[in-house]
């Protein structure tokens, strides 16, 4: 797995890079991997200032979006490749920031139909992955570009952008 | 993620630690489900507490283990969720659905 950041401040204690990008995390669609990427995103996320429990929202909806991936897309196969990537997001009137992450794979297209998610008044096994990402993110949405399947999450920092403090 | 099985008064406790995901979720769903079909032990409780997180297909196992135990007339019972695991419980709308208590002399005495 490779991964690319950088520690340059920005003025509000953030460590980003000059075109926003935080992180960028390539990895093989092992699930062994999942770990080291929720560990990623669970620092980043106390890092940019979200709250605890936005800190696990974001951690979570990551994984279980990699888990799909894994599963759905690659279909269990264990050296395809996975893009994860971070970036800083800024959002004039009003004013939020707040952090995008866009997945990317190489598997096939995903049917949107499927994207919707169970009904949950049905007690179960399964389903429930998309329903856990569109619970936790602000904005999901999927994209279809070149061969490649684009998975774009964002969530906002509920607090004002002045107050973030890096580590 | 670590899953060991103690054995008391009609009741099989399995302490699990480390995060419960894709990678090792079937591990959990196969202990399970071979305790509650082959042994029936009347009490099945799961030791949640060193367990930090738990992804959709933990929840997964957890729902199989709880069917399986309903089908048999057995209770399937869970201590000690984390933040994380009680979150993803809510999300689901499941938190009602399984027997939940904050400890093992709770669960125990159940």
């Amino acid at each position: 797995m490779k991964t690319k950041s950088s520690r340059q401040p920005d003025g509000h204690g953030l460590p980003a890079l000059h075109d926003g990008l935080l992180l960028r995390l390539q990895l093989h669609s092992d699930p062994k991997l999942l770990c080291v990427v929720r560990g990623a995103l669970e620092r980043l996320t106390e890092v940019l200032g979200f709250s605890a429990s936005d800190c696990r929202s974001v951690t979570r909806a990551v994984d279980e979006a990699l888990t799909n991936i894994m599963r759905h897309c690659y279909r269990g196969r264990l050296d395809q490749p996975i893009e994860v990537s971070c970036q800083r997001l800024v959002r004039r009137a009003p004013l939020r920031e707040g952090l995008e992450i866009l997945l990317s794979d190489r598997g096939p297209a995903v049917d949107p139909g499927k994207l919707r998610g169970r009904r949950l008044d049905e007690i179960k096994p399964g389903g429930l992955g998309l329903h856990f990402i569109r619970q936790s993110m602000d904005t999901v949405e999927y994209q279809r570009t070149g061969g490649v399947n684009r998975f774009r999450m964002v969530k906002y920092l509920h607090r004002a952008a002045s107050e973030s403090q890096g580590c | 993620m670590q899953i060991s099985a103690r054995h008391a008064d009609q009741t099989t406790i399995f302490d699990v630690s480390g995060d419960i995901d894709l990678a090792n979720s079937p591990l959990i769903r196969k202990a399970l489900l071979a305790e509650v079909r082959e042994k029936r032990t009347p009490r099945v409780v799961m030791n949640l507490s060193k367990v930090r997180y738990i992804d959709s297909s933990g929840v997964a196992s957890l729902v199989e283990g709880l069917k399986a135990c309903r089908d048999l007339n057995l209770r399937f019972i869970l201590f000690g969720l984390s933040p994380s695991a009680r979150e993803v419980l809510q999300l689901s709308r499941l938190l009602k659905i399984f027997e939940v208590y904050e400890n093992e002399d709770q669960a125990l005495a159940s």
